[in-house]
């Protein structure tokens, strides 16, 4: 498969890239909800509209009444999202949701796939346990009762946990912290007696809980796969939030960059355009390079999840890293080359620096998926 | 598609019959590399085999049309061949300029007699090519050129000195750049073809920092350089005065071959195969060899992008540069970081285990990539300009 978007998947690309830049744009959505201190971080009435561009059902399954496309169709409208910072509940829903649900049972599927594709629900995952992604070691504890489970634990950097109707919880059902086996998913309705969340603003002005799990008890069929074995829905579920993740910061180094190369077309200073000087010329084209570079790696990774490709794990990870060092150098260069203009509030550059950083740390930052491609390869 | 896994098929099972298991072992040295030309020797009855059933096959030049001595493979063939060739790890039968330069000039530029005559030839490996582009005051502002041909009717008498000619000693034609106008700086320059016996021609090779000597010095001396070989085969390619149009088309490809684009799925990550030559990695080393892994991982994905974008012309067509940029300072990257891993073993000039110093002076020969067919600053310079439409670049 060449590595270039197709007829269809273009005709996709103009569509998404014309609806984010109308309806998701920065002042429309990003600004406006942060500065309205909106709870949720992002608005309902755009993820409705999400769904009727059929944006939410591009990983449901055709019989689930979705699109049953792939994660090169995702990525296509991550990537506008991060170019326009929209927030949106699009990666944890219809991206890490999406997937793990896929590999649910029919009547999982029936009770929360129909809401995500009329834009009515949102959903969340629950896997990190600290400030570190480090999903290889799961301590909340899922524990027979009666004919379902009781879960007992703590989550972090849940985003969007409190906007969400379900969360997908991954808890330990046997086994040891760290064993691979042993893990089980659950959809856990947001109404669920002891579960509590604690919501804070993150530094992009997003929302995150960290989430809590008292005796919260579930019947069986909240069971997302098998019992014991969600190593392989959870994998699953992170491969496609890490492409998809690595997507969207593709978006941001390309809109930072855009933005930053406009600007040393503009400003003047000592007489004369910024952008006639070769020490930013060369630092722009160098980010140019990288950015070329990271998308080239995310298309790769996302046709190789979307083909089954056993090299689809490894491509993830360089992926996620290689677009996350990417971004982080085209949001830096971005502030240093606006100069004082990209410290104030007012230019959307800094919005760019914010939304990379979490992004960044999203399911893992350069350094956890550098190592993973160190591990992957033997060494 | 269809069509494509039966040649898919078909590919393997020629590959299988005529590819020596020799072949399929990694390069060790320059022997085990085939140049061509008029004093070509084969080093082994398995790489004359090879070469032979390629040349037959029009396999030294895959995708160049039948009758230029090509086999006349589509893009999408030639991919499948250049996966199949990868999959058991052939060696290329043939290294020529001819083919990586001066074809892909005389494809877009040369008259139906020039391709006819010198085509075949470079296909067959009868004439070992060599460039000639800079000169001792123009490096990268090459098209300062200063080696002069004096029109004499029917011919050019060429004075003047090349540098940096790779493999001008061992080479039997050049295709070099020589000033015919010296008002018009673009417009004063012919892509001439001639014969490197002809009297007046004289090379001296460079010892580099490698202690290899890959390039030379090229001196003219009143050089009776023809205007013409025959009906329809001009001594030049293009027009008289208009080889910058040549040059330019054909550094693109020059940068394209040295960025590694074209077996980027060669470039392979390094960091497992340094703790299996070393035993335990430092862990600094350790994470350095991993961050260097997903820039390699990434750039073979990029190169597979350009290859395919380049294809069907949605690559820009400034990219080569970018390619090259990054293509050559991961190179340089990647055998530094390859000395640091080997430690003082790496450092050995002479010795057996090294065989002959392999680590050190590829590390060195390295040095070059980012310099040889436009330096990295220039290549930023380009992409600058045409790609980022920046002022005054």
């Amino acid at each position: 498969m060449p590595l270039y978007h197709n007829d269809d998947q273009a005709l996709l690309a103009d569509t998404a890239s014309q609806f984010m830049g109308e309806e998701g744009a920065i002042a429309k959505q990003l600004r406006h909800w942060r500065d309205k201190d909106c709870p949720d971080g992002f608005g309902h009435e755009l993820w409705k509209q999400f769904a009727e561009m059929g944006f939410t059902g591009i990983l449901v399954s055709e019989d689930d009444g979705g699109l049953g496309m792939g994660n090169v169709e995702a990525g296509i409208v991550l990537e506008q999202i991060g170019r326009n910072l929209t927030p949106s509940p699009f990666l944890s829903s219809a991206v890490l949701a999406a997937t793990a649900l896929g590999k649910g049972s029919a009547d999982l599927r029936g009770r929360w796939l129909p809401g995500l594709l009329s834009g009515d629900s949102v959903f969340a995952v629950a896997v990190d346990e600290g400030p570190k992604h480090n999903p290889q070691k799961i301590t909340t504890r899922a524990e027979k009762s009666g004919n379902g489970f009781r879960l007992n634990g703590a989550k972090s950097f849940v985003v969007q946990g409190a906007s969400a109707d379900m969360i997908v919880v991954a808890a330990r059902t046997s086994g040891d912290d760290s064993d691979m086996d042993g893990l089980t998913l659950f959809a856990v309705p947001k109404d669920a007696a002891g579960l509590s969340q604690d919501a804070v603003r993150l530094v992009d002005s997003s929302m995150a809980t960290h989430l809590k799990l008292d005796n919260v008890e579930l019947d069986g069929d909240a069971v997302i796969g098998e019992v014991d074995g969600g190593r392989e829905v959870l994998n699953a579920m992170l491969n496609a939030g890490r492409a998809g993740a690595a997507a969207e910061a593709v978006g941001v180094a390309g809109g930072s960059m855009d933005m930053t190369v406009d600007y040393l077309k503009q400003r003047k200073q000592f007489g004369r355009l910024i952008g006639e000087f070769q020490a930013l010329q060369h630092r722009a084209a160098h980010l140019y390079s990288e950015v070329e570079i990271a998308r080239a790696a995310v298309i790769k990774a996302q046709q190789l999840l979307d083909e089954g490709s056993e090299k689809a794990e490894l491509m993830v990870a360089v992926a996620k890293a290689k677009a996350g060092i990417a971004a982080g150098l085209a949001v830096k260069e971005g502030v240093q080359m606006h100069g004082g203009i990209g410290m104030t509030d007012e230019y959307d550059i800094g919005l760019y620096m914010k939304r990379d950083r979490a992004l960044s740390e999203f399911l893992g930052d350069a350094n956890y998926h550098a190592n993973r491609v160190a591990e992957l390869s033997g060494y | 598609m269809a069509n494509l896994e039966e040649f898919r098929a078909e590919t393997r099972a020629w590959l299988e019959a005529n590819c020596p298991p020799e072949m399929r072992e990694p390069v060790r040295d320059d022997k085990d590399v085939y140049w061509g030309g008029r004093n070509g020797s084969f080093s082994s009855e398995a790489q004359g085999a090879w070469f032979d059933a390629c040349v037959e096959k029009g396999y030294t030049v895959p995708a160049w049309p039948k009758e230029y001595g090509g086999a006349g493979l589509s893009p999408a063939e030639a991919k499948v061949l250049r996966e199949e060739m990868a999959r058991i790890n052939a060696r290329s039968p043939l290294h020529s300029f001819g083919i990586w330069m001066l074809g892909p000039a005389l494809l877009q530029f040369g008259t139906e007699g020039q391709k006819k005559h010198f085509l075949n030839q470079i296909a067959r490996g009868e004439i070992r090519w060599c460039q000639g582009y800079s000169e001792p005051g123009s490096g990268s502002d090459l098209v300062s050129l200063q080696t002069y041909g004096e029109d004499k009717g029917d011919h050019w008498v060429v004075n003047g000195q090349k540098i940096w000619t790779s493999y001008a000693d061992k080479a039997d034609w050049i295709f070099c750049l020589v000033r015919t106008d010296k008002e018009d700086k673009y417009r004063g320059i012919t892509f001439m073809l001639y014969d490197m016996t002809t009297p007046g021609v004289s090379t001296k090779p460079i010892k580099l920092i490698s202690g290899n000597s890959p390039f030379c010095e090229t001196f003219f001396d009143d050089v009776k350089v023809p205007k013409s070989y025959g009906e329809d085969i001009p001594g030049f390619v293009g027009e008289i005065n208009r080889g910058w149009d040549v040059a330019k088309y054909l550094l693109g490809h020059e940068r394209e071959m040295i960025s590694g684009a074209g077996n980027a799925d060669r470039l392979t990550t390094i960091g497992a195969a340094m703790k299996r030559h070393t035993g335990e990695l430092d862990p600094i080393l350790r994470a350095q060899l991993a961050m260097f892994d997903v820039d390699a991982l990434a750039f073979s994905a990029m190169g597979e992008k350009f290859l395919d974008e380049i294809k069907v012309g949605k690559a820009h067509p400034a990219q080569p540069n970018m390619m090259k940029y990054s293509g050559t300072e991961l190179n340089k990257r990647r055998h530094e970081l390859m000395m640091t891993a080997g430690g003082s073993r790496s450092l050995e000039w002479d010795s057996e285990v090294t065989r002959g110093g392999k680590p050190s002076r590829e590390w060195l020969r390295t040095k070059a990539n980012s310099i040889e067919g436009g330096t990295s600053e220039v290549m930023l310079n380009v992409i600058a300009k045409r790609i980022l439409d920046l002022p005054g670049a």
